[in-house]
């Protein structure tokens, strides 16, 4: 492994020549954004594995009931959730779509891949507030009952992962829009697509885990040790 | 991209005119560490001032009318959070680090300038909420630093009601101001490291700083995770980590939640804590050391090494600030052997720092005699450490002075140590002025002897028995009346210490105008930072061209050169060529 290979290096032996170019042009800001992401990325994934690590604890604890299962459980018939995920899932690939127009230099698939996206971000978002009112009207309120609560906790998280993600990607938008240069759109759009994949991938594991049945939920928590 | 960043152009292009864009919304990483650190050194002093009043009410109980028990509480709470958050992390990353990485790995300033600026201005903003809190109805939290649930946000516990809403909230912008700089430091390190600067020709303190960061990186999420969840247990009325439980007889609507539960996740981002601290210190402690002894770091690798493994360990020993919650003994047995393992590539530090004193050339500056002072104090804080790491120990001695001996040798003290030898060794690159050497020797006699003074008795009153976080002792059969009279000598040190601490700010300021001007690479150092053009460093530090790098950063006293010290960027002489070819003959 390179790492290895790096930390085995004896620095005391042989000095040398730092480099032949005549000189070092800085640091690549690409490659910097790309380190930047992983890193987030990382920190994200903590962040949501230490709060599924707290659900599976609490979920051993006798008053913890989970959301479906039984008929009179919110998410035994999770089709609004399969609803909004189509919602994410087709941001996912509009970004997706919009990024191979960049790479195509095709400007017009650029911008309709990215409004799409954009617009199927907010939707989602919209459709899991109505998804929180609806529970709300069935009596399922954040305090009622801990997957409840996890409930709420683990969406809201989630959508302002997604609203910090349009503050980016609008961000990315609108300087390229400034500079009028649709070529430089590729590198940061490549960061967000992954973003957005990433948290696509982030839902899916929620979802999962929310709509999971007690036997499932207690199994993982064996598994964890709970 | 377009929005080519600051490190990519020569300095002349974008030196800021007007001061405010020079000092208060500046980009440039060397005023953003100024800011983080005077904020830190300002609320370090707050702190420092609640320490004085907490020892008057242990050292002398019944004399001062204004401290009652909930105000004791409150100062406990509110000096032990300041000075492991705001302080020493604050400065030690948003200070030090943003000083020393792009200096000392060649770069003109951090990769993403903006965040950086954007870091400090959450950091102040958490530094505000958390100050409001002692204005607010009820006064600041007086849980105790770890904010323990259920007791943080019942009735009886002071501040529970403003004071810990404001507590989590100043901890949640804290974490992300944390994380923006954070994020610019690892991205730094990795990316605008100028030609030959390999990852292991970096000096140890970027080593240290690079790695404490990763740990905060992946650890603070765990303090928001447990701050957003107890928020809501607060403001909401969710049962995350409350119990039902009966308070001043009322039943509350709370019902199942695990107390123990918090305390997993805090202590899961509370011992990489202690590293987040502590390695930013072993490295710039390796330097100190290294460039006032003449000598280059003994087992650099080592040291390395030694750095990503108690890093990498440091996510495995958490459990073992919890043996008294009533954990599995098959965990207990667990955390104490991953505890005690650490102790190896620590142990491996301190050797190679007593190593790399041996049969230099020590000059006894007062950056130096910090930098040994914290062998003593870290030797002796770690060996306590090994003490309370065994279960069987750790019971009887849990929540008592022991204890808080303990921590404060080995995280509180150890690490002051490290920033005082590296305020004192830096301020010539900051301020391009020598700080005057004979206040800054009483200011560390005082300072180290004082420490002694205080912790040391503060161990026998922990086998005593004596209890921490008591307002008063009363009258315990166990505890014998002579040990109301170390508590007293105990504050009487605390308070000289205390106090002392303003020779070493009344050095600051007077040597800002009056000291000698330092010149050129005072302490014939070799690491980058020293070899800039200008003293201080200007915007974009290193004008023109950025240097490159030939060699590691400990060539000291290489046998055959001109002078005792070789910097990194210095091309190899004629005597290496010969001495290279040499080694190639063998």
């Amino acid at each position: 492994m390179n790492i290895l290979r790096t930390l085995r290096d004896k620095p005391w032996l042989h000095p040398t020549a730092a480099a032949t170019a005549a000189q070092y042009p800085g640091p690549d800001t690409t490659a910097a954004m790309r380190i930047l992401l992983r890193f987030i990325l990382a920190i994200v994934g903590v962040l949501f594995f230490l709060f599924i690590i707290t659900f599976l604890a609490r979920s051993q604890y006798p008053d913890f009931e989970a959301l479906a299962g039984q008929p009179w459980q919110p998410f035994t018939d999770p089709s609004r959730l399969w609803f909004n995920t189509a919602l994410l899932a087709c941001a996912s690939l509009a970004i997706q779509c919009g990024l191979g127009g960049t790479r195509a230099g095709k400007l017009n698939v650029t911008v309709a891949g990215i409004s799409a996206a954009v617009f199927f971000t907010i939707l989602f978002l919209v459709a899991q507030f109505d998804l929180w009112m609806h529970l709300q009207s069935m009596g399922f309120y954040i305090a009622g009952s801990p997957a409840a609560s996890y409930f709420y906790l683990l969406t809201a998280i989630h959508g302002l992962h997604l609203i910090g993600g349009l503050v980016v990607l609008s961000n990315v938008v609108f300087r390229v829009w400034y500079d009028n240069n649709p070529q430089s759109l590729t590198a940061p759009l490549r960061l967000c697509t992954t973003y957005w994949h990433f948290l696509l991938g982030v839902w899916l594991v929620l979802f999962a885990l929310l709509t999971s049945r007690p036997e499932t939920i207690n199994a993982l928590a064996a598994m964890c040790g709970f | 991209m377009q929005n080519v960043a600051i490190a990519d152009q020569p300095d002349h292009l974008h030196d800021p005119q007007t001061f405010i864009t020079k000092y208060v919304y500046s980009q440039d990483h060397k005023v953003i560490a100024i800011q983080y650190g005077l904020t830190a050194v300002f609320v370090g002093l707050i702190a420092l001032v609640l320490s004085g009043l907490m020892r008057l009410q242990l050292g002398f109980p019944d004399t001062f009318d204004f401290i009652d028990p909930s105000a004791y509480l409150q100062f406990v709470t509110m000096h032990g959070m300041i000075m492991v958050i705001y302080l020493l992390t604050a400065l030690l990353l948003g200070g030090f680090g943003n000083y020393l990485i792009p200096l000392m790995v060649g770069a003109r300033d951090m990769v993403f300038p903006f965040m950086n600026m954007l870091s400090y201005w959450f950091y102040l903003l958490s530094v505000i909420v958390l100050l409001a809190s002692f204005f607010v109805p009820g006064g600041p939290t007086g849980a105790g630093w770890t904010l323990y649930p259920p007791q943080a946000i019942l009735g009886g516990t002071p501040g529970y009601d403003w004071g810990i809403i404001l507590m989590l909230a100043s901890l949640a912008i804290f974490i992300v101001a944390f994380t923006m700089g954070g994020l610019n430091y690892v991205t730094t390190v990795l990316q605008a490291r100028t030609h030959g600067m390999t990852l292991m020709r970096m000096p140890l303190t970027i080593w240290g700083i690079f790695t404490a960061t990763v740990l905060g990186l992946l650890a603070f999420p765990a303090l928001l995770v447990s701050a957003i969840m107890m928020m809501l247990d607060k403001t909401l009325g969710t049962s995350f980590f409350m119990p039902a439980l009966v308070s001043l007889g009322e039943n509350l609507d709370y019902s199942g939640g695990s107390p123990v539960l918090f305390q997993h996740l805090f202590w899961f981002f509370g011992h990489p804590e202690v590293y987040i601290v502590a390695l930013p210190a072993f490295g710039m402690v390796s330097d100190v050391l290294a460039t006032h002894a003449r000598k280059n770091i003994f087992g650099y690798r080592m040291m390395v090494w030694a750095i990503v493994g108690i890093g990498g360990l440091s996510f495995f020993v958490w459990a073992h600030h919890m043996y008294v919650s009533g954990m599995d003994p098959k965990f207990g047995f667990f955390f104490a052997t991953t505890t005690l393992i650490i102790a190896v590539p620590t142990a491996i530090k301190v050797y190679n720092w007593i190593l790399t004193l041996y049969r230099g050339n020590i000059h006894l500056t007062v950056p130096m005699l910090f930098a040994i002072g914290f062998i003593f104090t870290f030797t002796h804080g770690g060996l306590t450490g090994l003490f309370l790491g065994n279960v069987t120990v750790d019971l009887p001695l849990s929540d008592t002075y022991f204890v808080v001996a303990h921590f404060h040798m080995v995280m509180g003290v150890s690490p002051i140590m490290v920033l005082f030898a590296a305020i004192y060794h830096w301020y010539p690159l900051m301020t391009g002025r020598m700080f005057n050497e004979r206040l800054g020797k009483i200011h560390f006699w005082f300072t180290f002897l004082g420490t002694y003074a205080i912790y040391l008795p503060m161990h026998y009153l922990g086998f005593l028995g004596v209890p921490r976080r008591y307002f008063a002792m009363g009258s315990t059969d166990f505890i014998p009346e002579s040990a109301q009279s170390l508590n007293a000598s105990i504050t009487i040190s605390a308070l000289i210490v205390g106090l002392s601490q303003l020779i070493f700010l009344y050095n600051v300021f007077w040597s800002l105008r009056h000291g000698k001007p330092a010149g050129h690479n005072p302490w014939g150092a070799t690491s980058l930072e020293w070899q800039t053009p200008d003293v201080p460093p200007r915007h974009g530090n290193w004008g023109h061209d950025l240097p490159k790098v030939y060699r590691w950063a400990y060539d000291y006293s290489v046998p055959g050169a001109k002078d005792d010290f070789i910097p990194q960027n210095h091309p190899i002489s004629a005597f290496e060529q010969t001495a290279d070819q040499h080694e190639g003959h063998k």
